[in-house]
């Protein structure tokens, strides 16, 4: 295992995911407050918060959905204010993102959802096509719904198929909104341990965004607290959950003393 | 509101309409890929607005009809009646309400439909998945109206003066011979461009247009959709809203562009 102590990743591995000072407004607003993160390869980082503090407009920026209104994004070595629309094309062909609710095309079926990355942007045939999708449902223990349409699916049902259409292009690079919420607790078990899975046999860099101890313990290299758009703490899971610090102790509640 | 503020988002909408239609205007040469999509949505959205268009056509022509055959009748000249119905079915009305009843029902799926992929992260799912949304959501619409804006109208055109034969002989005692012989009259003049009587293109014409405009209008309104459930009763609204606008202000120079001299 590679967790590091307090404060940042190891120096001198690659890193993949850099914010400097980002800073982020709608409105008068400031969702982002001169944030600064960084993710090296192989990485996992957890990030953590109440709701509303803006971690999914963190993964937004990583992935150039949103565009930050101060401060720089690296990605895989791309600045993503200024990146060409067919670097970025490439850059997110190599990522994967799995949104808070899913977001299903919903008059595709679960097969047709997965299958729509490498129908419309690869040359591949229909029955390999098939083959991947078949292989990726069985990852996320979906084989058999292949036919089933996603308002046919349970809310955790959905999430594991927007996952499976995440991972089927094998992106380096995954982003995971809330992969727990609206699971069973066994499920969400599972799928802590195969987001582990992956980055440990793929080597996959991911940031996961969690609400859930159970997660950081499994799927954590580093945990990040974040509160009104900055850094609270970032330090190892073990110390996360031991952590002294008043504000975790709130957020993990337990009263401070 | 402040009066500069609406005036600049009236010309922004009116921007992005455009620069839509623009944009799938280049992406054409996907229509062969997407035949099976034009195909479904060729299915949802034409066959189960034709018996509107039917019902609708068919009392238009019963109204043109009585109206004017009632005027008509006051100075002896109700042989003309086959005339006034057939040419104001084939160059106004039969284009007109057709366009209106998309607008109403395919304009306002179309918006609701992308509006509500919009807000629950489809659309952003697809850029993220490097899917081009335009072509694979835009495109498919849009030819799919264009193609039934026109068919729907040569359906409603002569329904409507079917419509209008049935008052001319129960209420204004003209004979159905008549009635039809004047109608077919009036359809002949053939136009500059085609062979074709020029009264059924220039219609199909129009409505070829108006398909574009509530195709562009209605897929912008659901593109541009934020603030959820909310958000698509306003982009739903305004589709509906905007295309009939644009359907009666461009019905107006398309007139006068066929028909002036
Ligand atoms: N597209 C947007 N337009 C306006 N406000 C937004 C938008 N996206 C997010 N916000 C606001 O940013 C804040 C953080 O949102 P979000 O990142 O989704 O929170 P969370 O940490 O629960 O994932 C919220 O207050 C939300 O209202
Ligand atoms: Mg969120």
């Amino acid at each position: 295992m590679k967790h590091q102590g307090t404060q940042g990743p190891a120096s001198g591995a690659e890193s993949v995911i850099r914010f400097e000072d980002v800073t982020k407004r709608f409105g008068e607003k400031a969702v982002l407050d001169k944030l600064s993160l960084e993710v090296v390869r192989g990485e996992t980082l957890c990030i953590m918060g109440p709701s509303g503090t803006g971690k999914s407009v963190t993964l937004r920026h990583i992935i150039g959905l949103m565009k930050p209104d101060s401060g720089s994004i690296f990605v895989g070595g791309h600045e993503m204010s200024t990146i060409k629309p067919d670097d970025l094309r490439d850059l997110r062909r190599r990522m994967g993102y799995l949104f808070q609710d899913g977001a299903l095309i919903n008059w595709l079926s679960v097969g047709d959802n997965i299958a729509l990355p490498l129908r419309e942007t690869t040359d591949l045939t229909e029955a390999e096509i098939l083959d991947r999708v078949n292989a990726k449902l069985e990852l996320v223990k979906l084989d058999g719904a292949f036919d089933k349409f996603p308002n046919e699916i349970s809310g955790g049902m959905r999430k594991r198929v927007g996952l499976a259409r995440a991972l089927i292009t094998d992106p380096e690079i995954v982003l995971y909104d809330e992969p727990n919420s609206g699971l069973d607790p066994e499920t969400s078990q599972g799928v802590d341990r195969l987001i582990r899975e992956l980055a440990n046999t793929l080597d996959i860099t991911s940031v996961v965004v969690t609400h859930l101890v159970s997660c950081i313990r499994v799927v954590a290299d580093r945990v990040l607290l974040l509160e009104a758009g900055n850094t609270v703490v970032d330090c190892s899971p073990e110390d996360f959950i031991s952590s002294s610090h008043p504000r975790v102790k709130r957020f993990l509640g337990k009263d401070p003393d | 509101m402040n009066p500069l503020r609406s005036v600049r988002q009236f010309s922004a909408n009116i921007g992005y309409v455009v620069d839509l239609f623009l944009q799938v205007c280049l992406r054409l040469n996907h229509v062969w890929k997407r035949r099976v999509l034009i195909t479904e949505h060729l299915y949802v959205s034409g066959v189960k607005v034709v018996h509107v268009v039917l019902l609708v056509g068919f009392f238009m022509g019963m109204v043109v009809s009585l109206q004017t055959g009632l005027e008509l009748s006051r100075i002896g000249q109700q042989d003309q009646i086959g005339t006034i119905v057939a040419v104001s079915m084939t160059r106004e009305m039969g284009p007109f309400i057709t366009a209106t009843i998309i607008a109403a029902t395919v304009g306002s799926s179309l918006a609701a439909e992308i509006g509500t992929m919009a807000v629950s992260d489809e659309l952003a799912a697809l850029e993220v998945l490097s899917i081009d949304a335009k072509s694979f959501l835009v495109v498919p619409r849009m030819v799919t109206v264009a193609i039934i804006c026109p068919l729907l109208t040569v359906i409603c055109d002569p329904i409507g003066i079917f419509g209008g034969a049935f008052v001319a002989q129960a209420q204004l005692n003209v004979g159905l011979q008549l009635y039809f012989d004047s109608a077919i009259d009036a359809l002949q003049t053939p136009g500059a461009f085609f062979p074709f009587p020029k009264d059924v293109y220039g219609g199909l014409f129009k409505s070829f247009v108006f398909g574009l405009l509530i195709a562009s209008i209605s897929c912008s309104a659901g593109m541009r959709t934020t603030g959820g459930a909310l958000g698509v009763g306003n982009a739903t609204r305004q589709a509906v809203r905007d295309s009939i606008i644009a359907i009666i202000i461009s019905n107006y120079f398309m007139t006068w562009f066929l028909y002036q001299r």
